[in-house]
């Protein structure tokens, strides 16, 4: 076991090497830079020079990979040129945001996900899977930027019954703890804000669960129906096994393996930055920041460590899925 | 209804156990809470909060090291300049200076200042505060502090040691009067001093903050925390602190302001990226005015009963013509003739924001030097092709270079006007190949610093009531964005008029260069003013628009 998460832990690194390096020479190679970006329409090119100078982009490309690389090596993330602050500081106020609604969203997908999956394969060609399968078609299909926009319409324009935007109402004067206004409130006894944040969390998490539970209910749909066919299972049921006993005990545990994957990797996937979901919802999380950085300005620093912070958080989610078949499959610990 | 599977059930008992721990640390209260404990909710009945949706973050909130809006709306209302605007007009008033005067030289300024004013710190504003501020500008040490001072080196040209510098000094000559010498005359004087990045700032916090300090980090700018924490002016606002994780910037009322002190308590600037999203915000109430509604919006919500303010035009936008690749453009004529063939007037109807209106000069008609009977060119497909046979340019092929990715208040749909301008071109016979480029990757530096088009389009916001501020800075000395070197009678014409220090004879020079402009040289088309506007909750009252995009923001009140 400890072989297996060295040498993965190994992989990583190389890995993540490989990606700064092509992310380093990918993102100079892109047209128009910061200079432009932080000038606007005024600057004389007296001015273009001079902060051309005073940011290195003067020098050759390798003397900028080499400090690139010493400060990535000692951890200097550099400050944001868009906003000045250390990159580090900018990323740690926007991770918590994304976390908060990746976790809800997941709670979402799983909660409805894996009992709606295993009910459609209990009623395999009967009415409830057949609309449980148009259901989950028409989720994965509708983008998300447009359900986002549907929803926000119906339930926060035509009706206010929902905010249409951001994590908590403004001039609420919430204080900032962790980051994770749900929390926060709960510690500071500031319980309105906990509830606020919480109301603010529901219809970007549901828009942005709609894919990971759609996917979510067709893989235990699929893994309890294979499991479903299984000789033990008919034994069990032969054997004159309570229904619950059977489905506790034979079918889930057997059909999890799959689920288990795909949650961690939708997982993995939604804490990279729910980009889409994050802009029509104005979060303000890692996927804000992502366009932030691009559009605005070519923010080189914040990107090169969201790139960064997303691939080892991929990695590392990996890592944990396939240490998780272990725990849930004793013919996995064998090997 | 069957009960949920084993992975369900143990999901629910984390989920339990979570919450109890989670209610357990809140009874504990583990946290302190930042909010005021007695709470001013009750205290000011009349106040309230007004809430301002943004569309951008502000860079830092020291004026001089900013250029853009977004930065200047709150900095605006923590500070006030020298002379500023009459509320809703470009005509200047007083400000920190209750009166001011020049020598005929148009060198030696004199303010006299107001008495009594202090600043957020309670230091005093006074002449040697005054002074204090322009030396600290002059004297600014550093490439990365000096970088980052824009309008500074736009209108005082240089710093100390520098050939190009225009200032020279300045002396308190009593605590009430600061006399301000230049070394040279420059049309942008007075109409410079009302410059939001000219905002006088308490010395003392200044001082405190370390406000000159200007770090390069990498590849970025670090800034005092003066800018970033504690901007001290003289404003009807003083500063409440940037929640960034909720990008809110709470301003709080200043109960000691000279002027008219605020009617609300608390403003808070709440920044909203998306423009969508501000207007949904509105619609639902949690903000209170929107800046830049999208041009097709403005109907819509003005029919929903929301307050459209229009700001009076300040703008401009025009058709570039650069002359350095296609020699036939060199030919007045042909210039002449691409003024003829767009239908300026259809399209502001089609395209353009409400309000906007067909320009015949490169400034708006509220800034003297105004020409009221310039030669227009009136609409016409005929005379277009003609003047083009005449030139020998029929069958022309033109690159027109046009934005994405980008609104600006004067030219909000770029993609647009575009395809509009270009149909009318190929209606006269004249061939266009379009060429987008993003705004921010590439579309100015090919326009202005390589000149590879022909056509473009582009304009200008104005920031001071001054005709060489539009006039001047096109056309005011060669460009490669027009290619136009060899006209030199035209800079030469405009390097007089805005060194013209007598206001009425200047007044009669930018009238003559403006004629000139469209009947001698043309080197560019203008296309409209268009004004950008406001939208306000119906509770909002008091406020007033301006035509520089500098509201203040203490003469609004929100009623119930």
């Amino acid at each position: 076991m400890v072989r297996v998460i060295l040498r993965r832990l190994i992989q990583l690194v190389v890995t993540l090497i490989a990606l700064m390096t092509l992310v380093f020479f990918w993102l100079r190679s892109l047209p128009g830079g910061p200079v432009d970006a932080l000038l606007g329409e005024r600057a004389t090119p007296q001015t273009r020079e001079l902060l051309t100078r005073a940011l290195g982009y003067d020098q050759p490309i390798w003397v900028q990979y080499g400090r690139f690389l010493k400060n990535v090596v000692t951890g200097n993330f550099g400050n944001s040129i868009r906003t000045g602050e250390p990159v580090m500081e900018v990323i740690s106020r926007s991770f918590p945001a994304t976390i908060e609604l990746a976790v809800a969203a997941i709670i979402i997908a799983i909660g409805l996900g894996i009992p709606l999956g295993y009910l459609a394969a209990r009623h395999r060609g009967r009415l409830l899977d057949n609309a449980t399968i148009i259901v989950t078609l028409i989720g994965i299909s509708i983008p998300i930027f447009f359900l986002g926009y549907l929803l926000k319409d119906w339930l926060t324009q035509d009706i206010h019954f929902f905010p249409p935007s951001g994590r908590i109402s403004t001039g609420l004067g919430n204080t900032d703890v962790t980051g994770f206004f749900v929390l926060d409130g709960l510690l500071t006894r500031e319980l309105d804000a906990s509830a606020d944040a919480l109301w603010h969390l529901v219809l970007p998490a549901f828009t942005l669960a709609t894919i990971p539970l759609a996917i979510i209910i067709r893989i235990t749909r699929a893994s309890v129906l294979d499991v479903l066919d299984e000789d033990y299972v008919r034994t069990a049921d032969a054997k004159g096994l309570r229904d619950a006993t059977i489905r506790k005990r034979h079918v889930l545990r057997n059909a999890l393996l799959p689920v288990v994957t795909t949650i961690g990797l939708q997982t993995g996937a939604l804490l990279a930055g729910a980009v889409l979901t994050e802009k029509v919802y104005n979060w303000g999380g890692l996927g804000t920041l992502i366009t932030d950085s691009i559009s605005g300005s070519r923010d080189y620093p914040v990107l090169q460590a969201l790139i960064l912070l997303a691939a080892v958080v991929f990695i590392v989610v990996n890592l944990l899925v396939d240490l998780s078949y272990a725990v849930i499959d004793p013919r996995v610990r064998v090997q | 209804m069957r009960a949920s599977g084993m992975q369900a059930r143990r999901l629910r008992t984390v989920i339990a156990a979570g919450v109890i721990a989670a209610l357990t640390i809140g009874a504990a209260g583990c946290a302190e809470s930042d909010r005021d404990s007695g709470g001013d909710e009750g205290k000011a009945a009349t106040g309230g909060t007004f809430i301002f949706a943004g569309a951008g973050d502000p860079k830092n909130f020291d004026p001089i090291f900013n250029d853009d809006g977004e930065s200047f709306r709150p900095i605006r209302q923590m500070y006030d300049t020298l002379v500023t605007h009459k509320p809703g007009t470009a005509e200047l008033e007083g400000g920190l200076a209750e009166s001011w005067s020049n020598d005929p030289t148009g060198k030696i300024w004199t303010f006299k200042l107001r008495q009594g004013v202090k600043f957020h710190d309670g230091s005093a504003l006074d002449a040697a505060a005054v002074c204090a501020n322009f030396d600290r500008w002059y004297n600014m040490k550093g490439e990365a502090a000096q970088s980052q001072m824009i309008y500074y080196t736009d209108i005082f040209g240089g710093f100390a040691g520098s050939p190009d510098a225009v200032y020279d000094n300045c002396k308190a000559q009593d605590p009430a009067t600061a006399v301000v010498t230049m070394k040279k005359y420059k049309g942008a004087f007075p109409g410079a001093f009302t410059l939001t990045a000219f905002s006088i700032a308490s010395p003392t916090a200044m001082k405190q903050y370390d406000s000159d300090k200007v770090t390069q980090n990498g590849d970025s700018f670090a800034y005092s925390t003066f800018a970033t924490e504690h901007p001290t002016g003289t404003g009807a606002f003083t500063y409440g602190g940037w929640n960034k994780a909720t990008g809110e910037i709470t301003l709080n009322k200043n109960p000691d302001y000279w002027g008219n002190k605020a009617k609300v308590d608390k403003l808070i600037i709440k920044i909203i990226k998306d423009e969508n999203t501000r207007k949904q915000e509105l619609r639902a109430g949690t903000v209170q005015a929107i800046d830049f509604p999208a041009p097709a919006d403005r109907k819509a919500l003005a029919d929903e009963g929301y307050q459209v303010l229009n700001r009076p035009a300040f703008n401009i936008l025009y058709l570039g013509i650069n002359q350095k690749n296609n020699p036939k453009l060199k030919d007045l004529r042909v210039r002449q003739a691409i003024a003829y063939a767009l239908n300026r007037a259809q399209l502001v109807q089609t395209k353009g924001p409400g309000g906007a209106a067909v320009a015949d000069e490169f400034l708006p008609n509220t800034v003297a030097g105004y020409a009221p009977d310039v030669q227009k060119y009136e609409y016409s497909v005929d005379k277009a092709k003609q003047l083009l046979a005449e030139a020998g340019a029929t069958g022309l092929t033109l690159n027109f270079y046009y934005p994405t990715e980008v609104s600006r208040p004067y030219m909000p749909n770029p993609q647009e006007i575009f395809t509009v301008l270009a149909n009318d071109l190929q209606a006269a016979g004249i061939k266009v190949n379009g060429v987008p480029r993003p705004w921010n990757g590439g579309f100015k530096d090919d326009v202005q610093q390589f000149g590879k088009q022909d056509l473009h389009i582009l304009g200008w916001t104005g920031d001071y009531n001054d005709p060489g501020n539009f006039v001047g800075t096109f056309f005011g000395r060669a460009k490669v964005e027009f290619g136009d070197a060899s006209m030199t009678d035209m800079f030469t014409a405009i390097g007089k008029a805005d060194a013209t220090v007598d206001p009425a004879a200047k007044k009669a020079a930018f009238e003559q260069v403006n004629r000139d402009l469209a009947t001698k040289w043309l080197p560019a088309v203008p296309i409209w003013h268009a004004p950008p506007a406001l939208v306000t909750t119906k509770n909002v009252q008091g406020l007033v628009p301006s035509p520089l995009t500098a509201e203040e923001f203490n003469t609004v009140s929100l009623t119930k």
